[in-house]
């Protein structure tokens, strides 16, 4: 039996990040805690490095709040919006507080992860040929393959001091299931020192034993379980909520203006002691329009008993 | 049709009943008429595959770097992240396998990219504007687009034409085209042992490019109501225009319904 690592997010947070940590808030457009950012922001942390291939809304947040001296990412935008304002601004003018940057490609993040996780010294990948990003970025090295078949780049490990990853359902020893888009969270999980695992909803050890494929990080890594409902929102949960587009639209007006983007930290992250004020905030109307509009269960598979 | 004559096989009323973005998705959707995988990029590659399995190649599997094979939005996503990638989805796999597997592993046909700046050689610029570590404008960067524009079989280019995004000089090269032109990049991929023959085609909302032997664009149709003068004052450099130039033919009923009741109500991409 084991003991339960089940903690709130202000508890998990004073506890597993530390200032000039490096931290990894992963999920590729699903599954972003954003809950765990805004909690960071508020207890002030500083000099970190925020590692995540697609920055997202969340380090744009994180970053105009102050927490962070470097950025280590692969894709620097709003989705099929437009830019990151507080971040774009700290690279292009240096106002109000450079930020360093450590650039790759979406594969050369998930090499990196995975070299982390597999306590590899490089991952190989054929990219980067003929581009300017290793000329930009020198930890992106050419090698020459040891069997005599030619080049191909290498990428160094990348070992989170804490990994923070979103997920439907885990149980109290921190055994955690996803289904949808599973980006590189269970890569970016095992490569970290801490790991953070933050839910929709905390279920019985029999409801993951009845569905072992599903289980994508094991217990045995999670250093702290958080149960925090629509903690990903405005990124969404398959299955449980929907994408919250409109808010990625009305950020990109936020974050065009340092003042706008601090007068919306003070509403929705300072002035505000946790997730259930956020919702609270955010109205029951506005969750309700973001439910699926109709359930599409997955069918039944039988793993059988076999005594 | 000589280079100083204007095309214009649209009448103002029909040129009118469409917009440019329009036609450059119509036009970019076509482009993947038999066509089986597609790697779909952020932005305006989404509603052209999407358009293009809805009419020309419905057999067409589109791949997200998110970590989705053969993919059925019920809705064209704002993110390329969506839920509905997932949902009917035929596999959803990590982006370790994405990436390794189906991309670096040879299974795409086409990757399909847009770009804020090209050259005459198809090579990509999607990282910043002036120099990069003191960036006039910092754009969003490779995502997967560098490791696309090397594994997949050919590229596409969709992306909208000025004299800002068609330059001389790229200010980074982010994904590599045909590089200094096509015996170069020929020799390059061939002894690196690049899956990827490179790019093929740049749809633009003015018209329609395809590489020629020394590996550069040349315009090979020009879109109802653009004209050649138009196209040359929105080129960096001296382009080179089909001596067979065609007409695009304009978008059909059918693939503008598709685009303003289906795919896009909202005009997200075609304002």
């Amino acid at each position: 039996m084991t003991t339960s690592k089940v903690a709130s997010m202000r508890d998990a947070i004073a506890d597993l990040v530390r200032d000039g940590d490096t931290v990894a808030i992963e999920g590729f457009t699903h599954l972003i805690s954003f809950a765990a950012g805004h909690e960071i922001v508020r207890q002030g942390r500083r000099d970190l490095t925020l590692a995540r291939m697609t920055p997202d809304l969340i380090y744009d947040q994180m970053i105009a709040g102050g927490v962070a001296r470097k950025l280590v990412f692969s894709w620097l935008g709003n989705p099929g919006v437009g830019g990151l304002g507080a971040i774009r601004r700290r690279i292009e003018t240096g106002e109000p507080t450079p930020l360093e940057v450590e650039e790759y490609s979406h594969f050369g993040m998930v090499g990196r992860y995975t070299a982390g996780a597999a306590n590899l010294p490089f991952y190989p990948i054929r990219s980067y040929f003929e581009s300017d990003l290793p000329a930009a970025n020198p930890r992106i090295r050419e090698i020459e393959s040891p069997y005599g078949d030619g080049k191909v780049y290498a990428v160094p490990p990348l070992k989170p001091d804490v990994t923070i990853v979103h997920a439907q359902r885990a149980d109290a020893a921190g055994n955690t299931q996803v289904w949808g888009l599973l980006g590189c969270q269970k890569e970016a999980a095992f490569a970290a020192d801490r790991v953070i695992v933050v839910v929709e909803e905390l279920v019985d050890e029999a409801v993951v034993r009845a569905d072992p494929n599903r289980t994508i990080i094991p217990g045995l890594i999670v250093d702290a379980v958080v149960v925090e409902p629509f903690g990903a929102h405005p990124s969404y949960v398959q299955g449980a909520y929907d994408r919250d587009n409109r808010f990625y639209l009305d950020w990109d007006g936020i974050t065009r203006d340092e003042d706008s983007l601090q007068a919306w930290l003070r509403e929705w992250v300072y002035d505000l002691d946790g997730r259930p004020a956020y919702l609270e905030k955010l109205g029951a109307e506005r969750v309700a329009s973001l439910r699926p509009t109709a359930p599409a269960p997955s069918g039944v598979v039988d793993y059988g008993q076999y005594r | 049709m000589s280079e100083t004559s204007p095309a214009r096989p649209a009448s103002a009323a029909s040129s009118a009943a469409f917009s440019k973005s329009e036609m450059m998705i119509v036009a970019a959707a076509r482009e993947l008429a038999g066509q089986r995988v597609c790697f779909v990029g952020v932005g305006l590659p989404n509603i052209a595959v999407n358009l293009a399995q809805r009419t020309v190649a419905p057999d067409l599997e589109l791949v997200y770097e998110a970590g989705v094979f053969g993919a059925r939005p019920a809705r064209l996503p704002l993110s390329i992240g969506d839920p509905t990638i997932v949902t009917g989805a035929t596999a959803v796999v990590s982006m370790y396998e994405l990436f390794s597997f189906y991309l670096q592993g040879g299974l795409v046909d086409v990757g399909f990219l847009g770009a804020a700046q090209v050259d005459r050689f198809g090579n990509i610029n999607t990282t910043v504007i002036g120099p990069y570590d003191h960036p006039k404008t910092r754009l969003p960067g490779s995502g997967g687009a560098c490791e696309i524009a090397i594994n997949a079989r050919q590229v596409f280019v969709i992306m909208r034409q000025s004299a800002r995004s068609f330059v001389k000089a790229i200010d980074f090269r982010t994904s590599p085209g045909n590089l200094g032109g096509a015996e170069q990049a020929e020799r390059i991929r061939r002894e690196g042992g690049w899956l990827g023959r490179g790019p093929s085609v740049v749809v633009t909302d003015l018209g329609i490019w395809h590489f020629d032997e020394d590996g550069e664009m040349r315009l090979d149709s020009l879109h109802p109501g653009a004209t050649v003068e138009e196209v040359r004052a929105t080129v960096g450099w001296q382009p080179r225009i089909s001596d067979g130039l065609t007409a695009t033919p304009a978008p059909t009923p059918e693939e503008l319904r598709l685009i303003r009741e289906e795919l896009d109500p909202a005009g997200a991409y075609t304002r």
